[in-house]
């Protein structure tokens, strides 16, 4: 089943770019340390997910290009058709000239409306190529004006034009000191509508990944392009082929369905939170060893202890049973469900026992159901054993709410308001995106 | 990409306007190696095919032919814009994007705007007109005047009102020179504030600059030319204050080194618009991001580095100082030291090779010393641009919505009422057709609550700070 993907804005073309480059460079690298059957079997699949063979010489990326100024487009283009392995059709962007400001209504109300047939159009010609569509993944940042705007117009079309596809959005979450001043208004902007027309929201946050840059791989002088590919290391984590539970012996032909289902069983809690070890430098991968029950330690830990990387891990934290009094602890990390992907040598003997404890979820479902897990012998991206999770708990429950703050101490102020009834949108919808989003903070704070 | 069009009135406004031009060339020039005619080129310059004369097509595509800016020129006297005609320039302009006279407005807002304005609206909007129709897709008028004379002043900010009638979606940044206090000509506060008022009500973004700050600036660096302190050689074309000629310095009017100050400011502020980078910030991202409240749109700007040392790699240390330098008063455009006072949103739109960290670094580090209002703690807006400026490898523009342009406007209204109270002069004013007592007494009225709204977000300086309570939703 092949998976489209949208991209959104200069963020999410940025992020798009790196993100097909690593899935490519993962599927011709040799260490798949795999059977040569296993490593083919991979690769066909990576590729019927992810690309298009036509008639061109290299796989075409399935994807579509959006955004309102040209420079980025034309960049990543180019950039992909320089690496020649892979490359995007020359015939599946859409620009416009002048920018969406940082500003969601413009992006929403504005570019969206304007130029829906477009976009729609380009989107559907993608989708009829693939043979059977498994779903859209939209990529965008929800601090500017084009993915957030008009990503949550786009996410809705989409919704209403594929009512019983799967639609994953993954969200670039800025900089808590900045990037836009009115990033804490579009996030709110954004985040409220996607929660109506997408099936989940999979998050990552600048500020993390930009510690993992700093303190684990090392690198001195941090750019954007070192943070997206991290973050295109971790998306490829999860959405390169695997073989769920019950899947027989071929690869998941489902994933996007298989992750709503495992991830997403009730429409309130639709955030999704992503982790990945290890993280370290290309260059230190050669004198490193892992051991399975090292990384599910480590990862059942992180997740428990809500770190943000393996460094820093509190080792302190522990799930309520472990504790004689009966008020839940603090800083303990409920989850509503968990899904974890190991990917390398000797994966199919590797005791998840761990991740199957009742205490680590709340009661609404059977942890053998809140729990799920996806394997391949099949290594990924050099890394001889990895390990993801992806987390629907309170992972991303903290951060929510101090955007949500920022946002309504300015809005309060009535600061920057004059800038959005411009073009639309007033206090009256401001308020019922804070409504909406007050709620999702109410349920995952009483999880 | 979009393009800009440049509207300079008056002798202060077309001397800036001319350096700008120079300097706009000189960028492109040591960017564009292949002499194509890119989007960069294309946002200020149009590409005219002049082999059949001055009335060719554009091309827009391939080889450059003849560049011609996307400016409007307009001054009441012929002696400024005839100078640039004659002068290194004189291909860059044609003459259908003149406007000229001959006796100039006596330095009097009212002449230049009432009279003037009425005699030549029509022609300058049929100018502007054609100026749009060059354009694909047009974004911003940048308009360059004075604030103390007659002509920038007066016809200047009626152009500014013709914009916001016939073209209302396009922005409109104003660069402003404001008069210092020991300006020669008397009536300078009268022309200032009426000026005011206008800009108040219809420019999106004004960049207000004064002639006492570019003078330090200029100063500071002929002293460190001059003293030696600096080990090697200062890269001539780094100067912020130098010409594109470099064999010009003798030739240089006294006001080139200020007006490429002013012309550097400008560049930088459209460079993530022309440029790459790997964090875009576009015009209309300035203005959304930069101006809370409709009419507190006034940015204090500062430039760092002044120049570059021609021999050295870029230590951390150096960048860290250009981000300190940035926030100190004596890079700052007009008379005026942020620090100390309330801001209310930050820019910082940061050339060359720069990388996020540095950013986050020096956010980090600076903060603890700035004064945000209570509802935008965290307000700063972030550009990265991948081409630096010439002669440089990295530079900086910070961009403040700041009260510390409060005492400029306090001074003014100062002095306005100084005159007004005695009626010195007034009759050179009131003698003109649509003039009243009102004018005045409005426009010091309009600039009074101006300053008003910058008292109040002042007076939450120091207040404990209360976060609104959030929304309770019920279970």
């Amino acid at each position: 089943m092949s998976i489209v993907t949208v991209q959104l804005g200069q963020c999410g073309n940025q992020i798009g770019q790196e993100v097909f480059s690593a899935l490519c460079s993962d599927i011709r690298g040799t260490h798949g340390l795999c059977s040569k059957k296993e490593n083919g079997s991979y690769q066909d699949s990576c590729k019927e997910r992810f690309f298009c063979e036509e008639e061109s010489a290299v796989p075409v990326a399935r994807a579509v290009l959006v955004d309102m100024e040209p420079k980025v487009i034309s960049q990543t283009l180019s950039m992909a058709a320089r690496s020649g392995h892979w490359k995007y059709s020359s015939h599946s962007h859409f620009c416009q000239k002048q920018g969406s400001g940082n500003n969601w209504a413009n992006g929403y109300s504005v570019h969206g409306p304007r130029h829906k047939e477009a976009i729609m159009n380009l989107v559907q010609k993608e989708a009829e190529k693939c043979d059977r569509l498994g779903g859209f993944f939209t990529i965008m940042s929800m601090a500017g004006g084009t993915g957030s705007g008009l990503g949550a117009f786009v996410t809705q079309c989409l919704r209403d034009a594929f009512p019983t596809s799967f639609i994953l959005n993954h969200v670039v979450w800025p900089y808590g000191t900045g990037e836009v001043i009115v990033q804490n208004y579009n996030s709110v902007l954004t985040l409220s509508h996607l929660y109506h027309s997408s099936d989940a929201l999979l998050v990552h946050e600048n500020d993390v990944i930009h510690k993992i840059c700093a303190q684990l791989m090392n690198i001195k002088q941090i750019s954007f392009r070192d943070v997206n590919q991290v973050i295109a290391h971790q998306l490829g984590s999860v959405f390169q082929p695997t073989h769920t539970a019950g899947g027989g012996s071929g690869y998941s032909r489902n994933p996007l369905g298989e992750l709503m289902e495992s991830l997403v069983p009730h429409p309130e809690f639709r955030m999704l939170g992503l982790r990945n070890i290890p993280q370290m430098p290309e260059s230190s991968l050669p004198y490193s060893t892992f051991s399975w029950p090292g990384l599910i330690k480590h990862l059942r830990q992180m997740l428990i202890a809500n770190a943000q990387m393996e460094e820093g891990i509190d080792w302190q934290v522990r799930p309520p049973s472990s504790i004689p009094s009966t008020n839940k602890p603090l800083h303990f990390n409920t989850s509503i469900a968990n899904l974890v992907i190991l990917r390398g040598k000797d994966v199919h003997g590797v005791d998840l026992g761990s991740f199957q404890d009742p205490s680590l979820y709340t009661s609404w479902l059977n942890p053998q159901d809140a729990f799920n897990a996806w394997k391949t012998p099949r290594a990924f991206n050099k890394y001889e054993k990895s390990a993801a999770l992806v987390s629907n708990s309170q992972f991303l429950l903290k951060p929510l709410d101090s955007i949500v703050g920022k946002a309504w101490n300015m809005f309060a102020s009535k600061a920057y308001l004059h800038q959005y009834a411009k073009f639309g949108i007033q206090e009256e919808d401001f308020l019922d995106c804070f409504t909406t989003l007050e709620q999702v903070i109410s349920s995952y704070t009483n999880l | 990409m979009t393009q800009s069009v440049v509207v300079q009135v008056g002798q202060c406004g077309n001397q800036v306007g001319c350096r700008f031009w120079d300097l706009a060339l000189r960028e492109h020039a040591a960017v564009n190696k292949k002499g194509i005619y890119d989007e960069a080129l294309s946002s200020f310059f149009r590409n005219v095919d002049t082999r059949s004369g001055n009335n060719g097509p554009d091309i827009y595509k391939g080889k450059i032919c003849s560049l011609k800016a996307r400016a409007l020129l307009i001054d009441m006297e012929e002696g400024v814009v005839n100078e640039i005609l004659q002068g290194p320039l004189k291909d860059v302009f044609d003459s259908k994007q003149l406007i000229t006279d001959v006796s100039g407005s006596g330095n009097n807002w009212a002449v230049g705007h009432k009279i003037y304005g009425c005699q030549y609206r029509e022609n300058i909007v049929e100018k502007l007109r054609k100026t749009a129709e060059h354009c694909d897709c047009l974004q911003c008028f940048f308009i360059i005047h004075s604030m103390g004379g007659g002509t920038g002043s007066g016809l200047g900010t009626f152009v500014l009102n013709l914009l916001e009638e016939e073209f209302p979606e396009v922005y409109r940044f104003v660069t402003s020179v404001y008069p210092s206090g020991e300006d020669d000509v008397i009536t300078s506060p009268y022309n200032s504030v009426l000026a005011m008022k206008e800009l108040n009500e219809h420019a999106d973004c004004v960049l207000p600059i004064e002639n006492e700050s570019l003078l330090e600036i200029v100063n500071k660096i002929h002293q460190m030319i001059n003293s030696g302190k600096l080990g090697s050689t200062v890269k001539q074309n780094s100067l912020v204050t130098s010409s594109a000629g470099s064999a010009k310095t003798l030739q240089e009017k006294p006001f080139d080194a200020m007006n490429n100050i002013v012309a550097n400011l400008l560049l930088n502020l459209t460079s993530s618009a022309r440029f790459e980078g790997s964090l875009n910030m576009d015009l209309n991202e300035i203005s959304m991001n930069l101006v809370p409240f409709p009419r507190l749109h006034y940015l204090v700007s500062s430039l760092t580095p002044l120049y570059t040392l021609a021999d050295v790699n870029v230590p951390s240390r150096r960048l860290d100082q250009m981000f300190s330098d940035a926030f100190s008063r004596d890079h700052q455009l007009i008379q005026a030291d942020p620090k100390h006072s309330l801001y209310l949103a930050c820019a910082l739109l940061v050339r060359g090779n720069v990388q996020v960290s540095d950013l986050r670094r020096n956010i980090e580090r600076l903060k603890p010393s700035l004064h945000f209002v209570s509802w935008n703690q965290e307000g700063w807006k972030t550009g990265l641009c991948s081409v630096p400026p010439v002669g440089h490898s990295h530079s900086l523009l910070a961009l403040a919505n700041n009260t510390c342009v409060k005492p400029t406007f306090i001074e003014l209204k100062d002095r306005f009422m100084k005159l007004y109270k005695k009626k010195a002069h007034l009759h050179h004013y009131l003698q003109i057709d649509g003039m009243e007592q009102s004018c005045f007494s409005e426009a010091v009225s309009s600039l009074s609550d101006l300053i008003e709204e910058y008292n109040e977000l002042d007076a939450t300086k120091c207040g404990p700070r209360i976060d609104p309570s959030r929304l309770k939703i019920a279970i």
